[in-house]
């Protein structure tokens, strides 16, 4: 046993160093059109060293290793606990959240500019998570192509105040209705197809509007984007230092007080926060009405729901379509923000980031996925000199979480009995 | 004989590009077969192999070695040997955890596992795209005149040839050997296989391996036809590499080599007649149709649905 261990360990330090060293330890530099290579300097050569042995070691005494953490009790001993009556449990839900809200909504009066703008965006992957949560965490439907549907919401509202000028608040039913109308139409085709079908359709067809909005450059401006995106107005109070368009007022003067731009930035945030609260609060209705609990029941088991006469296509649809809808909310949001948006804005991998907040939070759970959100955006921002690992982490995280935690952080609990394992 | 003579050109490039993703798709289409998994970080494997022999190559001729074959056979040794283990690796750490679980788990794994690979290359090589030498030139020309030229490159050929040799020994060594005998044991029924002593574990790893030896091949044959490497180009490809194995019948491999021999022919139509930007909605928009009209592809078996 002790040398078939060795020689597996001494195996797995190998293969370390196979697929280490040749990548990380030779740069390859292009000088005009001579491409030379150049040795890594030494600290990262006894880098992979050090890899090579920690591995070893790990397989060496992995069982040691592996005895020693499950002897360690469990961070979170919640586990075997009961869960609380449902009932208990939301209202204690509701009031932490309540008091987050209010503690957000006045937040952005006592920091700097920059972290408000950060906290938008938060809000717009919180927007983003939730809705996606509908479709992967209840529904059970893995759709790699969400952005396409952000891009949609996003698109609307950029083109639609190029070509007639429309205002922020008409056009942020418009993206989300575009947005489910796209939701809609791709649905109702694709979700016949099997979960791992259904994925690489998705992603093709996130894929197919990138390149469309790449490549038609006579509507989109192609990669060059859309710029001139209007900001939201308050009651027809702009927030720019001069009145752009007729008839509006500009906010500072109604209100006499000094032009700053700070006011814009909150106010964004602000109607972030309302959206984002919205958006919360009409998906937990959701999942308490009969629809939410058929996703549900759908996701856990297909045959058993269908033989109860849930219809499997409208089920899944009203998933698909209301996850598109809030994408097409966080899109406009997003556009007006910015005020510019290009394809460059609207990849795949931002797809997967969205993704991973979702699987991150736990599938399902409210909670934990805007935890998730605030965490994968912000965590990043505070430490900068490591934000180029930012995506290989991301992705070291993802598996990691599917190896050992695939219910997610904070996974959606529900009242059951655990029937007990006969001995 | 002028439309001719381009036509010819667009089917000749097509089959180039379509021979190489028929290479990368027969990695999915094979691990697929066993544990019925999309293995999503394949096309980062194809993308890995191409930067191990674009550094073999750059290191050897910097080490003064000019005879152009032993070159090209080394880079292809280490390509294939990186990304072998590489594959091996990712089959340990990533899929066989979770092997056995709903079937998004794996997915959402391997996307991840394809989100750090695509980032440890980016890391460690920059994101620029680095030129890959044209160490094969030259071709023959058909057409004379000023018309159009059809041309061959030797390159094209290489590419052809390569190609028929790993299909042909892909396909004795599944059809000849112990271990490819296993392997299609373990695709008819795993769990059979397991009882009858065959270690399932090594077969399954062994799949990978293979995958990613020829994805390796893939990835020198393509980034010297292309002539640049960039820590992105696997992504595309391995969703291209995807649709051909979807196209030809998922799970059978003579399916993914008619699949990507079609893929490639209609992509390279489609940027001779209408438009090179479209190229890629094509093929996508192809794969949707596919998914939609016929799941089991033009090979593949039925799936019965078991209650």
């Amino acid at each position: 046993m002790a040398a078939n261990n060795f020689r597996h360990a001494l195996f797995c330090a190998f293969i370390t160093l196979i697929i280490s060293y040749p990548i990380i330890g030779f740069n390859l530099e292009a000088q005009g059109i001579n491409v030379t290579l150049t040795g890594a300097d030494a600290t990262t050569i006894v880098m992979v060293l050090l890899a090579a042995v920690i591995v070893f070691l790990f397989q060496m005494f992995r069982e040691q290793i592996m005895g020693g953490l499950k002897s360690i009790p469990h961070p979170l001993p919640q586990s075997n606990k009961e869960p609380m009556a449902e009932n208990r449990r939301a209202k204690i839900e509701s009031w932490v959240l309540t008091g987050i809200v209010v503690l957000a909504l006045f937040w952005p009066f006592f920091v700097s500019r920059g972290s408000v703008d950060l906290a938008t965006l938060v809000l717009i992957y919180v927007m983003l998570a939730l809705g996606l949560n509908v479709v992967v965490g209840l529904a059970g439907l893995l759709d790699l192509g969400y952005v396409a549907f952000y891009a949609v919401g996003a698109y609307t509202f950029a083109l639609l105040s190029q070509y007639t000028g429309i205002s922020f608040w008409l056009a942020l039913p418009i993206g989300a209705l575009l947005a489910a109308l796209f939701g809609l139409v791709l649905g109702f085709p694709v979700l016949r197809l099997r979960g791992d079908y259904l994925a690489i359709v998705t992603l093709g067809f996130g894929e197919i509007i990138r390149i469309l909005l790449n490549n038609w450059t006579t509507l989109t401006g192609g990669p060059n984007g859309i710029g001139g995106i209007p900001d939201p107005t308050l009651f027809g109070m702009e927030f720019g230092r001069r009145v752009k368009e007729e008839g509006n007022t500009s906010f500072h003067e109604t209100f006499g007080i000094a032009y700053s731009g700070e006011h814009k930035v909150i106010f964004l945030y602000l109607i972030a926060l309302v959206l984002a609260v919205f958006t919360a609060l009409v998906i937990r209705r959701f999942m308490r009405m009969p629809v939410g609990r058929a996703w549900e029941a759908l996701r856990e088991d297909e045959i058993a729901a269908r033989s109860l006469g849930l219809s499997r296509t409208a089920v899944k649809l009203s998933a698909f379509t209301i996850g598109a809808f809030f994408a097409g909310f966080a899109g406009t949001v997003f556009a007006s923000k910015q005020g510019f948006i290009s394809p460059e804005s609207f990849v795949f991998l931002e797809s997967a980031i969205i993704l991973a907040i979702v699987v991150l939070g736990g599938m399902g759970s409210q909670i934990g996925v805007v935890l998730a959100a605030i965490a994968v955006t912000i965590l990043p921002e505070l430490a900068r000199e490591f934000s180029e690992y930012r995506m290989l982490i991301f992705g070291a995280a993802m598996v990691l979480m599917m190896v050992w935690r695939p219910q997610g952080l904070m996974p959606m609990r529900r009242i059951h009995i655990e029937l007990k394992r006969q001995e | 004989m002028q439309d001719l003579l381009y036509f010819s050109q667009q089917l000749i490039n097509g089959l180039t590009i379509g021979s190489t993703y028929a290479l990368i798709a027969i990695g999915y289409t094979m691990v697929y077969g066993i544990i019925g998994m999309i293995n999503f970080a394949h096309g980062e494997i194809y993308m890995i192999g191409a930067y191990t022999a674009l550094i073999a190559i750059t290191g050897l001729t910097a080490l003064g070695l000019a005879w152009l074959p032993l070159i090209l056979i080394v880079a292809l040794l280490c390509a294939m040997i990186v990304s072998s283990s590489m594959g091996w690796a990712v089959e340990r750490v990533a899929y066989r955890p979770v092997r056995g679980r709903h079937r998004l788990i794996p997915l959402i794994s391997a996307i991840g596992m394809s989100i750090f690979l695509q980032n440890y290359v980016h890391l460690a090589q920059g994101s620029r795209n680095i030129g890959f030498p044209a160490l094969i030139d030259g071709g023959f020309n058909f057409g004379s005149g000023d018309g159009f030229q059809m041309s061959l490159s030797y390159m094209q050929i290489t590419i052809f040839i390569t190609t028929l040799i790993c299909m042909t020994a892909l396909s004795l060594f599944i059809s000849r050997s112990r271990t490819g005998r296993a392997c299609r044991a373990v695709s008819q029924d795993l769990g059979m296989a397991n009882l009858l002593g065959i270690d399932t574990n090594r077969i399954i790893s062994a799949t990978f391996v293979i995958g990613a030896a020829l994805a390796a091949v893939a990835g020198l044959l393509l980034g010297m036809y292309y002539g640049s490497v960039d820590p992105l180009f696997g992504f595309i490809a391995g969703l291209k590499a995807f649709t051909a194995a979807v196209l030809g019948g998922i799970g059978s491999i003579p399916g993914a080599m008619l699949g990507g021999l079609i893929l490639g022919v209609a992509e390279s139509m489609t940027s001779g007649y209408l438009s090179g930007e479209y190229k890629d909605v094509i093929s996508f928009s192809l794969l949707i149709l596919i998914l939609l009209f016929k799941p089991t592809g033009l090979l593949g078996k039925p799936e019965v649905e078991k209650i």
